[in-house]
């Protein structure tokens, strides 16, 4: 393993990750509900189509995020290498995946491991290990794209 | 009304950590991912700062029943571990670490405008209603199971 300095980015991935802490803790102290994304976008597909409202106004702030962050600065470039096939795989698992296992990386990574929760960090090391994994064969076993 | 402007700042603030941290950026997320490449230590202070600011943030709305809406708190209902919790972790690991997109991150590149953040979103709701229709059918043969 090297080191990547040239894209470690430590004080804004600190400053992020406490917006996205503040912002979990903000909408359980204001509305009781986690801040899961599976989940809030999940809960409108469910058996009971109650509970509507907060769910889509929550996606719509979270969608508007990147205009509101251009209003003051840069919105730093996303690059996604991966082609149609993969993406469309990779939305399948990431769907399916979160919904059998109640919760992606916000509701159990953030919420839950925050909650001190056993369920959470039981889900947080299987979906690092296999995302661990599977960067690791698509890289470096098959080399598809981005292989240093 | 008071629920849904909770709601949507705190998907905004959400989203703004997500677009700060790099979380936005798949490629920075493999580059996470990456053990065996050149290895981005960047997330590990997202999660970090997340559930720093977390840890004292939950521990304070535990200690409150209602939320600001009046409403009570919808706590995670399940305990304990399971097979779902395992095998939906592992999946969804996998689609993470195929694409470098998790839930979030998909609502703010589609939010951009991103073209295959649309198609990863649109698949992704494919999987959630995939396992709506497994969950149903896996009801169903329990219900029949325990009939007989």
């Amino acid at each position: 393993m090297t080191l990547d300095m040239l894209h470690f980015t430590p004080w804004t991935a600190l400053a992020g990750g406490v917006l996205i802490g503040a912002a979990a803790v903000w909408l359980m102290l204001a509305t009781g509900r986690i801040a899961g994304i599976s989940g809030i976008v999940g809960g409108l597909l469910g058996p009971r189509g109650g509970d509507v409202g907060w769910r889509i106004a929550f996606i719509a702030g979270l969608m508007l995020a990147p205009w509101a962050y251009r209003a003051v600065a840069v919105v730093p470039e996303a690059q996604i290498d991966a082609g149609t096939a993969m993406l469309i795989a990779a939305g399948l698992l990431v769907g399916f995946g979160t919904r059998l296992g109640s919760g992606c990386t916000s509701g159990h990574g953030v919420c839950g491991l925050s909650r001190l929760s056993w369920r959470s960090l039981v889900a947080t090391l299987c979906f690092m290990a296999t995302g661990f994994l599977t960067v690791f064969v698509v890289r470096h076993v098959l080399n598809v794209g981005g292989a240093a | 009304m008071k629920k849904l402007v909770f709601a949507f700042i705190g998907g905004l603030v959400f989203g703004l950590g997500l677009i700060l941290a790099g979380m936005a950026n798949p490629a920075k997320v493999l580059g996470f991912l990456d053990l065996a490449g050149k290895w981005d230590p960047s997330l590990a202070f997202v999660m970090g700062g997340a559930i720093a600011v977390g840890l004292i943030g939950f521990r304070l709305a535990h200690s409150r029943a209602l939320a600001w809406t009046g409403e009570p708190r919808v706590w995670p209902a399940l305990r304990g571990l399971d097979k779902r919790l395992v095998l939906g972790a592992l999946l969804f690991g996998v689609g993470w670490g195929i694409a470098g997109i998790c839930p979030g991150p998909a609502l703010v590149l589609l939010g951009a405008g991103s073209g295959k953040g649309l198609l990863f979103v649109v698949a992704m709701i494919a999987g959630m209603a995939l396992h709506v229709l497994f969950a149903r059918t896996n009801s169903k043969e329990s219900g029949r199971q325990q009939r007989q």
